[in-house]
């Protein structure tokens, strides 16, 4: 398990996705399971940037660790802010024709839908939103 | 691989926002070609939303090449949604060239309906 902490700023982003890249490099993950690892740790960590202590600024745990059989990355993001659980945003309406399209919501609908689980939970003060993906 | 790599340096050697982002721009008459490359992230995305609003207002039509670009989140679908919900009343909007990673990012948000793909 290795641990990174910044600043839930936007310019760390990043930082954020080299730090969870790098603890990948040595699986032999497959690219497109790569980006799209690295598209849910923005949402995520961006969702926390924004939101969590909005309008002071805050810091943001990151968590990163392997699982074996099968072979599968677990992060967690943690963070002191206000109370949110992302799980319960109704998902967007993803049918509807452009001019009806709306964003909001969309970046925590891509994780859930990319990533093969996906978990909330508030504990001593704290926010930890955790996903897991298998990488093979 | 590095696509997430900090030591990805813009020209100047200094590590830049944009950096990851090159975004080129060309036309002929009020057909507007843009080539995006790289990566449309939370912190790329405003450029290439400035950059299209500089000729929207006198664009008939838009073409995205999306051909090199490797990496999109909801902050790059946002402007690319609302180019199109512009250009929606007044012209016409096309993505080309879309790579493997961008069409997953596509086919999961149903923006491979919303997109004229070419």
């Amino acid at each position: 398990m290795k641990e990174l902490k910044v600043k839930a700023d936007t310019e760390n982003l990043l930082e954020v996705q080299s730090f969870i890249e790098e603890q990948l490099e040595e699986y032999d993950c497959p690219m497109l399971t790569q980006t799209s690892i690295g598209i849910a740790v923005e949402e995520l960590f961006v969702n926390i940037c924004h939101y969590a202590y909005a309008p002071a600024t805050g810091d943001a745990v990151i968590r990163v660790g392997m699982h074996e059989d099968p072979l599968s990355v677990e992060i967690s993001f943690i963070d002191s802010g206000i109370p949110y659980n992302p799980l319960e945003k109704p998902d967007p309406d993803t049918t509807l024709p452009a001019k009806q399209r709306q964003i909001g919501g969309l970046g925590i609908f891509m994780v859930k839908k990319s990533m093969d689980s996906m978990t909330y939970e508030y504990k001593d003060g704290k926010n930890i939103l955790t996903i897991g993906k298998n990488l093979k | 691989m590095g696509l997430f790599n900090k030591k990805n340096k813009g020209a100047d050697g200094n590590t830049s926002k944009s950096a990851a982002l090159k975004v080129s721009v060309s036309n002929e008459g009020a057909e507007y070609t843009f080539t995006v490359e790289g990566r449309l992230d939370t912190n790329t995305s405003p450029e290439l939303e400035a950059k299209i609003n500089e000729v929207i207002g006198n664009a008939t039509k838009l073409i995205i090449d999306l051909g090199n670009l490797e990496y999109i989140s909801s902050a790059g679908l946002r402007v690319l949604l609302g180019a199109t919900q512009v250009m929606e009343g007044k012209g016409e909007m096309v993505v080309r060239n879309v790579t493997e990673a961008v069409r997953e990012v596509f086919d999961l948000t149903g923006f491979n309906n919303v997109f004229r793909i070419e």
